[in-house]
C-alpha cells in the first residue's frame, strides 16, 4: 500500500508522484498522520478534465521536518474531517465555498469569504437565554482598521459566544496570480497582507526558484532574512506599543510607536521602501547592501535596541499593565493544538513550533535562530513571545549582517518545469506562511494556494474571548493583530 | 447670598472649565514626548461642533434632543451651590449638598436616557457601565459630605467650608485625608478618567462614558463635552475646598490647574483597570470615605 509522500519543503517534485488514496482512505490517513503530531497545513483542491475535485493534503511533520502529501478525487458530499479534527474547519469551509464539494458532519459550514449569498449556513450561532444579548461590531469600525464582522452573545458584560465574519476584503488574489503575466505576480504578494509584504514575497520566490530548479544566491538568500527580521521587528514593536495603547499606558505607546518607525526605516535604507516592496524577486533580490549600509543598519540597531528594552520592559515592570495582561484571553496548550494555530499565538500556548527551525530554508538553512515559546496562552504570553523575538531577532540581524555571505545578489529566473509541485514555507512574523504551486503542462501556473497564518488563526481569537469580559475584546483582538486581507485573499 | 464676588466665581468656572482637559492632554503629551495640542484645544472643538448641523437618529425621540440642555443646566446648578476657598457659594442654604448630589444624578440620569433612546447597542452598553459605576461612586459622595457636615456642624456647603479650617485640629487630619483621597478616586471615576475610563480609546467596546455619548454630534455634542468639562470643573473645586479651604479663590484656581496636571501625570504613570476592577476600586472609595467619617464622629465633639 502506498504512504503519504515525503518531501522537503522548497523543492519541486513531480505532481503525478503524489499518491492518490480513495476519499474513505485519505480521511483516515490524515486523521491517523494527525493523531502522531503532524499539523495539516494547507488543503487546496483544483477541478479535474472529468469535472471533479483533486483535493492535496499538506501534512507538515515538525520533528522531522518534512511535509507529507496525499491526494483524493471527489464529488460532491464525503465526511468532514472537521468531525474528527477541528483544525480543519477553515479549509474544509474554503473546499465547499470554493469547489461545491460538501463536507458532512461539517459543524458550522458557513461560507468563508462571502457572508451573504451563498449556499450553506448564513446566520449567526444564536444563544438564547435570560439576559443573553447580542452585540455585533463592524464591518465599519470607529478606528481606521480593516472591515470584519464580530458577533459576540453576551450575558452581561461576559462574552458567551463570539462569531467572526469574514470576506469583505476579498480581491480574489490567489485567482489572479495564476492568469497574471511573471512579472506582475510578485506586486500580488507585496500587498496580498500589506505588513507581510517580505513573508510572502519571500515564499513566492522559493517557490518560482524551486519549480525552476533554479535556486536564489547566498546572498540574497542572507538580504532575504535580514528583511524578514526587519519586517518581524517592526510589527512586533507596533504590536506591543498598541497593546500598551489599548490598556491606555502611554508611555510604552508612544516610544514603541516611533521604534516601529525606526524599524520600518531600516528596511527602508536597504530597499528604499519601508515595507520592503520592491526588495524580493525570484532569482534573489533587487537591492545589494554594501559596507558602508550594512553598518550604518548595524549603528541604528544597536541605538533602537536600547529605546526598545526601555520602553517594553516597563511594560513588565508596570502592575497596572500585567494586571490587564495576565490570564485574560487564555488559549490553552490543547486548545491551540486542536484549532491547529501558528505564529506567537501558537508559540505563547507552548507550542514549540517555528518554521525557521522546523522547516528551515534559505539562510535559515546555515543561521538557526532559537525559538521562543511561554506556557500561559494570554495575552501576556503573545506580548512576552513578541520580546523574546525581538531580542532573538536583534541577535540574528547582528550575526548575519557582521559575515554576509559575498558573491551576486541576484541571477536571472528561469522558466518554469512543466507539471511540478512545491511548497514552501516562511515563518513571518505572524506565523507559518504557506505556499502551495503547481504547473501544467506547459510550465505555467496551474494552482496557487497561499495560506496565511491569518487563516489559521482567526479561530483561535473566537475561542481566546469566551468567558471574557467583552470590554477585553480590543485587547484579545490586539494580542493576536490578525490580517484581514491576508486571510480574504 | 448672591452677591458680585460669587457670580464671578461662577463664571470663571463657566467661562475656564474646557482649559481643564485642554491641560490634561497638554501634560500627557509632553510626558509621552509628543508636543500635544493646544491648551484651548477644548474651545476649538466647542465652536466646531457649535457651527455644525444637528444630526440626530431618526428613532430618537425629543428625549435624545433633550438631554444635552437638560444635563447641562443641571450641571451648572451644581456650581451655582459651590464655595470657592473662603469666597461662599453664589446660592447657600442647609441641605445644599444633597441638592448638588441631586443636580449630578440628574446630568447622568439625562444622558443615560438620551443614549438609550436611540437603540444603539454601543450606548446601551457605555449606558449600563456609566450607571453601574456611578451608583457604586455616588456613596463615597455622600459619606464624605456627611463627613464634612459633621466636622463643621454646618450643613450648606459653603458654611462646611468656612468652617472646615477653623474646626479642624491636628486630631481631624487623618480623618480628613481619607475624605480627600475618597474624593480624588470619585473624581477620577465620575469624570472618565483613566484608571477607570480612558477618554481617547476609539475601541468602542471598551467605553463608557465615551459610548454614552456615541450618539450625539454637533451642537448636542457640544453642549455634553462642555457638560463634562464644567462637571470636571465642578469635581475640582470641591477637592479643592477640602485640601485648600482656607484660601482665596486666586489660590484655588492655581490649585485646579495643578490638579489637572496632576491628572495628566495619573494617567501617563498607569494603565486603566480591567472593567470587572472599577467596582472593587468604588467601593474602595466609599469605604475610605466611610472610614474618615468614622474618625470625624469619634474626634468632633
Amino acid at each position: 500500500m502506498k504512504d503519504f509522500l515525503s518531501i522537503a519543503p522548497a523543492r519541486q517534485i513531480p505532481i503525478e508522484a503524489v499518491p492518490m488514496f480513495p476519499v474513505e482512505e485519505f480521511r483516515e490517513r490524515v486523521i491517523a498522520a494527525t493523531r502522531n503530531g503532524m499539523r495539516l497545513i494547507a488543503l487546496p483542491g483544483r477541478r479535474t478534465e472529468a469535472g471533479s475535485v483533486r483535493v492535496l493534503a499538506v501534512l507538515a511533520s515538525d520533528k522531522a521536518g518534512a511535509l507529507f502529501l496525499g491526494e483524493t478525487e471527489m464529488d460532491g458530499e464525503y465526511a468532514a474531517l472537521t468531525r474528527d479534527r477541528p483544525f480543519a474547519q477553515a479549509f474544509e469551509r474554503e473546499l465547499a465555498e470554493e469547489w461545491g464539494l460538501r463536507p458532512l458532519g461539517h459543524p458550522w459550514l458557513k461560507p468563508l469569504r462571502f457572508p451573504c449569498g451563498r449556499p450553506g449556513v448564513t446566520d449567526f450561532l444564536v444563544v438564547q437565554g435570560e439576559g443573553i444579548h447580542e452585540i455585533s461590531v463592524g464591518p465599519v469600525h470607529a478606528g481606521i482598521i480593516e472591515p470584519g464582522h464580530f458577533r459576540f452573545q453576551c450575558a452581561g458584560e461576559n462574552v458567551v459566544h463570539l462569531e467572526i465574519a469574514l470576506g469583505y476584503q476579498h480581491r480574489g488574489v490567489e485567482q489572479s496570480i495564476c492568469k497574471a503575466p511573471a512579472q506582475r505576480r510578485v506586486c500580488y504578494f507585496e500587498t496580498l497582507a500589506g505588513d507581510t509584504t517580505i513573508g510572502h514575497t519571500t515564499a513566492y520566490a522559493q517557490a518560482m526558484e524551486a519549480l525552476s530548479d533554479a535556486p536564489a544566491p547566498p546572498r540574497a538568500e542572507a538580504l532575504r532574512a535580514i528583511a524578514l527580521e526587519l519586517e518581524r521587528l517592526a510589527n512586533h514593536t507596533g504590536d506591543l506599543g498598541a497593546l500598551a495603547n489599548d490598556v491606555g499606558f502611554l508611555p510604552t505607546a508612544s516610544y514603541c510607536g516611533r521604534l516601529r518607525g525606526d524599524f520600518l526605516n531600516m528596511t527602508a535604507l536597504i530597499c528604499g521602501s519601508r515595507f520592503g516592496r520592491g526588495l524580493v524577486r525570484p532569482g534573489g533580490v533587487c537591492f545589494d547592501l554594501e559596507p558602508s549600509r550594512s553598518d550604518e543598519l548595524r549603528r541604528r540597531l544597536d541605538e533602537v535596541e536600547k529605546d526598545a528594552r526601555s520602553a517594553v520592559e516597563l511594560l513588565w515592570s508596570t502592575p497596572t499593565v500585567m494586571a490587564r495582561f495576565e490570564g485574560v484571553g487564555v488559549v490553552s496548550t490543547d486548545v491551540a493544538r486542536t484549532l491547529g494555530l501558528v505564529g506567537p499565538a501558537a508559540r505563547a500556548a507552548g507550542l514549540d513550533q517555528d518554521a525557521r527551525r522546523d522547516f528551515p530554508s534559505g539562510w535559515y538553512r546555515f543561521h538557526h535562530i532559537p525559538t521562543a515559546t511561554w506556557s500561559t496562552g494570554d495575552v501576556f504570553g503573545r506580548a512576552f513571545v513578541r520580546w523574546l523575538e525581538i531580542q532573538r531577532s536583534l541577535a540574528f540581524l547582528r550575526e548575519t549582517l557582521s559575515a554576509l555571505p559575498a558573491g551576486e545578489s541576484n541571477r536571472p529566473p528561469k522558466a518554469l518545469l512543466p507539471q511540478r509541485l512545491t511548497v514552501t514555507m516562511t515563518e513571518s512574523w505572524r506565523g507559518e506562511t504557506v505556499h502551495v504551486a503547481m504547473t501544467d503542462e506547459h510550465g505555467a501556473l496551474a494552482l496557487y494556494k497561499v495560506v496565511d497564518p491569518s487563516f489559521r488563526n482567526w479561530m483561535g481569537l473566537a475561542v481566546a474571548m469566551r468567558g471574557q469580559q467583552i470590554s477585553d475584546f480590543p485587547l484579545c483582538n490586539k494580542s493576536f493583530n490578525l490580517s484581514y486581507c491576508g486571510h480574504d485573499l | 447670598m448672591p452677591s458680585l464676588g460669587t457670580g464671578l466665581n461662577v463664571l470663571i468656572g463657566l467661562a475656564a472649565a474646557p482649559l481643564l482637559p485642554g491641560i490634561i492632554a497638554r501634560v500627557k503629551a509632553m510626558v509621552a514626548g509628543r508636543r500635544g495640542p493646544p491648551p484651548l484645544q477644548g474651545y476649538y472643538d466647542l465652536i466646531r461642533l457649535l457651527h455644525k448641523d444637528h444630526l440626530r437618529s431618526r428613532t430618537a425621540t425629543w428625549v435624545f434632543g433633550g438631554a444635552p440642555a437638560v444635563g447641562l443646566a443641571a450641571v451648572v446648578c451644581g456650581l451655582l451651590l459651590m464655595p470657592v476657598g473662603r469666597q461662599p457659594a453664589f446660592f447657600s442654604f442647609e441641605g445644599d449638598w444633597m441638592v448638588l448630589l441631586g443636580c449630578l444624578a440628574l446630568a447622568r440620569w439625562c444622558a443615560i436616557l438620551a443614549a438609550l433612546d436611540t437603540g444603539s447597542g454601543f450606548a446601551a452598553m457605555g449606558a449600563s457601565r456609566d450607571a453601574c459605576f456611578s451608583a457604586l461612586a455616588e456613596p463615597a459622595l455622600f459619606i464624605l459630605l456627611a463627613g464634612l457636615a459633621r466636622q463643621t456642624g454646618e450643613l450648606s456647603l459653603s458654611g462646611m467650608v468656612a468652617g472646615l479650617a477653623p474646626s479642624a485640629g491636628l486630631t481631624d487630619a487623618p480623618g480628613l485625608a481619607l475624605l480627600a483621597a475618597a474624593l480624588g478616586l470619585a473624581l477620577l471615576a465620575e469624570n472618565a478618567r483613566i484608571p477607570v475610563d480612558d477618554p481617547n480609546t476609539h475601541l468602542e467596546l471598551t467605553m463608557i462614558h465615551e459610548a454614552l455619548v456615541l450618539e450625539q454630534a454637533g451642537p448636542d455634542l457640544a453642549l455634553m463635552l462642555y457638560g463634562a468639562a464644567l462637571k470636571l470643573w465642578l469635581f475640582g473645586l470641591l477637592l479643592m475646598n477640602l485640601l485648600v479651604a482656607f484660601a482665596d479663590s486666586f489660590a484655588v484656581w492655581c490649585g485646579m490647574i495643578l490638579m489637572a496636571a496632576g491628572i495628566g501625570v495619573v494617567e501617563s504613570a498607569m494603565a486603566r483597570l480591567r472593567l470587572l476592577k472599577v467596582p472593587p476600586l468604588l467601593v474602595g472609595a466609599a469605604a475610605l470615605a466611610a472610614l474618615g467619617f468614622a474618625l470625624i464622629w469619634r474626634t468632633t465633639p
